[in-house]
């Protein structure tokens, strides 16, 4: 085992811890922001400002009776929140999240600031998402109860609706790059355009950005689209016959799902790890987590502002208009890219 | 050394999936462990430096069909099939249709026999990549199917559209419109 | 295979997270399982019916159609890459298997296989009136 190979373990293992702890970030700054928004406080009773309320949750969480219907199946009850946060960790494996970099001489080879370098690595995104449904759908059906299946069914639904127009949103920046590996669509936007406007993809794809964007949160049954979990209509969809830490999982899968499309985002759109300043002293990756950050709080922000939509407006805003839009941005795109044969 | 190892666990794991796949009663767990055998394909793919269809593998086989595998199993409320009984029904018992079908099934495990024996070396196949651009290899895939096999394209398109249409008619029917 | 050794890392490192809290919430947690909180949830009421009652074909269609798309996206990348390769009779080999394609969509829209809410066509055209009915 040679230092490099360490290092790379080490890397995937900071992923993974970070990983661990956005999914607990986010759950207090979601709290915490829709507290602000609706002008009161969130949690601040535990711990400075309220910060350790994740950690009392995960505890008590750990600690509360482990229900299954007597009616569920076992095996597949336990396998759907196993499923479901297998895959949203293994989606950022695709993402890199730093430039290559030696650590300052330390090593030979440059080695990559992310868990996997794949020169396939958009197609490898898509494969990893549609491998999502299946958490979900796994734990409609598990649970045997009418709610649950209904849900379960719902939210698939609605998520391989929304996953053509993820797609073909994606295919868009891969013609402008050339290259499935996002290193390289990453490293085809740094520089710059009059010395001073950043050469993003989401300059030159405006549309594919908000289809994309869109898509991605249909994509992790967020507000608005977050029909299939709405209280009001289905008590918790899928989730409804969980309890404790596997109920808890579900949550976690979808904000490092959140986290994901974040990433992808800002890898495909907004230049990953580039920008002024920063990158010379090797912290590109500051930029990077400073841009998840932006658009997580947007996503924080949509949902507690915007209403939900109706599961049949949702499926028909699917299908009908994004898919279509999603398709003529392609073509015209690649019309364009031909005519100005960049 | 350790290729031939990965190889032999992806493979073990197909063939012990699919086996399996067969020998459930519950069909939602049929759905699940043939995902299972699919992700070793994958994994087989992989190894064999050809990241594209591993891929594509499991974007359509995995991640589409077999969502509509598991909604058909979940719609039509598959009931758990009983235990196999060994009495006057059984197959190889029977004449005619359940003697046929025993020999074809004996038919085919001579040919895969007959393949096996035949086949090159595993070792062989897996190291010797020889100077396939793997870097580039969607390209290629994407040039070629554009130049040379530009009209099993456009078949394709044809099919898609024939499916579509199919799934149209048949969902159609069956709601009585 | 060095990337997709990440990939392999970080997917059983997600499967022993979740089988480890899991696990461990099992061995924490008090179990006192009485019938009524192991019966599934009906808003406080005795279960009605079995669970498994059949479900609209909508879905059955949804997946289908998502299915052949699906196809279609999985073309559409090694397109994308090879773009600038194929140049403009490659755009144009595209559109025509979009155009193929998109008669199918449009067939499945007329038919309705894309319609959530059974009336929404009608209700549409009575609430915009009869001048702008298709």
């Amino acid at each position: 085992m040679d230092l490099r190979f360490a290092v790379q373990l080490g890397i995937i293992g900071l992923t993974f811890f970070m990983l661990i702890n956005a999914s607990a970030v986010l759950v207090l700054a979601e709290r915490k922001i829709m507290g602000f928004m609706q002008q009161r406080y969130g949690p601040y009773l535990v711990g400075p400002h309220g910060m350790l309320q994740p950690l009392a949750d995960i505890v008590k969480l750990l600690f509360k009776e482990e229900l299954r219907p007597k009616a569920a199946d076992k095996w597949l009850f336990n396998l759907a929140p196993i499923l479901s946060v297998a895959a949203a960790f293994t989606a950022f494996a695709t993402v890199p999240w730093g430039a290559e970099t030696t650590f300052f001489g330390l090593l030979d080879d440059p080695v990559s600031l992310g868990v996997a370098d794949l020169n396939v690595g958009v197609l490898v995104i898509f494969a990893v998402t549609s491998m999502g449904v299946y958490g979900i759908v796994l734990a409609g059906w598990a649970s045997n109860s009418k709610y649950s299946l209904l849900g379960g069914l719902r939210a698939s639904a609605q998520m391989i609706s929304y996953e053509l127009s993820y797609a073909t949103a994606l295919a868009a920046v891969i013609l402008l790059a050339g290259s499935l590996s996002v290193r390289e669509v990453v490293d085809a936007q740094s520089g710059y355009w009059l010395g001073f406007i950043p050469r993003w993809y989401v300059f030159l794809q405006p549309v594919g950005f908000i289809i994309y964007v869109i898509a991605g949160v249909a994509e992790t049954n967020r507000a608005p689209f977050d029909f299939p979990e709405a209280e009001q209509e289905l008590v918790a969809g899928y989730n409804t016959e969980y309890s404790a830490v596997r109920f808890a999982l579900f949550p976690q899968a979808e904000y490092i799902n959140m986290a994901t499309m974040s990433a992808v985002a800002t890898d495909l759109y907004l230049g990953g790890w580039h920008g002024p300043f920063l990158e010379q002293y090797g912290l590109g990756w500051l930029w990077f987590l400073m841009k998840v950050g932006l658009i997580l709080f947007t996503y924080i922000w949509v949902r507690w502002t915007v209403p939900r939509y109706r599961y049949d407006q949702l499926m028909n805003f699917g299908w009908k208009w994004l898919f279509p839009a999603a398709v003529i941005n392609l073509i015209v795109t690649a019309a364009l890219v031909l005519y100005f044969n960049a | 050394m350790p290729d031939t190892l990965i190889f032999y666990a992806l493979s073990g794991l197909a063939i012990l999936a699919s086996a399996l796949v067969i020998g459930q009663r519950n069909p939602m767990y049929s759905v699940m462990l043939l995902i299972a055998s699919f992700g070793a394909l994958a994994g087989l793919y992989i190894q064999l430096d050809a990241p594209f269809v591993a891929v594509a593998q499991i974007v359509i086989y995995a991640g589409a069909i077999m969502v509509l595998f598991l909604f058909v199993v979940m719609l039509l409320n598959a009931p758990q099939e009983d235990a196999a009984e060994w009495d006057r029904t059984h197959p190889l018992r029977q004449g005619g249709v359940g003697r046929f079908g025993a020999m074809l099934a004996l038919l085919l495990v001579v040919q895969l026999a007959w393949a096996l024996m035949r086949a090159n070396d595993v070792s062989d196949a897996v190291s010797s990549r020889g100077d396939v651009a793997t870097v580039s290899s969607v390209r290629e895939v994407g040039r070629g199917l554009f130049t040379d096999y530009m009209f099993a394209f456009e078949a394709t398109s044809i099919l898609i559209l024939v499916a579509m249409v199919g799934a149209v008619v048949l969902a159609r029917q069956e709601r009585g419109q | 295979m060095d990337g997709w050794l990440g990939v392999l890392i970080m997917l059983v490192l997600g499967v022993g997270f979740a089988a480890v809290m899991i696990g461990l919430s099992v061995l924490l947690g008090p179990k006192n399982p009485t019938p009524e909180k192991l019966a599934p949830y009906e808003c406080g009421m005795p279960a009605v019916g079995d669970a498994r009652e059949r479900h609209s074909v909508k879905f059955y269609l949804v997946a289908m159609i998502f299915l052949l798309f699906d196809i279609e996206i999985a073309f559409l990348y090694p397109w994308a890459v090879a773009l600038r390769d194929l140049g403009w009779p490659g755009l144009m080999q595209i559109v025509t298997f979009f155009m193929i394609l998109s008669v199918g969509y449009l067939y499945v829209w007329r038919k309705g296989a894309l319609d959530w809410a059974p009336a929404a066509r009608a209700r549409n055209a009575l609430r915009r009136g009869p001048r702008k009915a298709a």
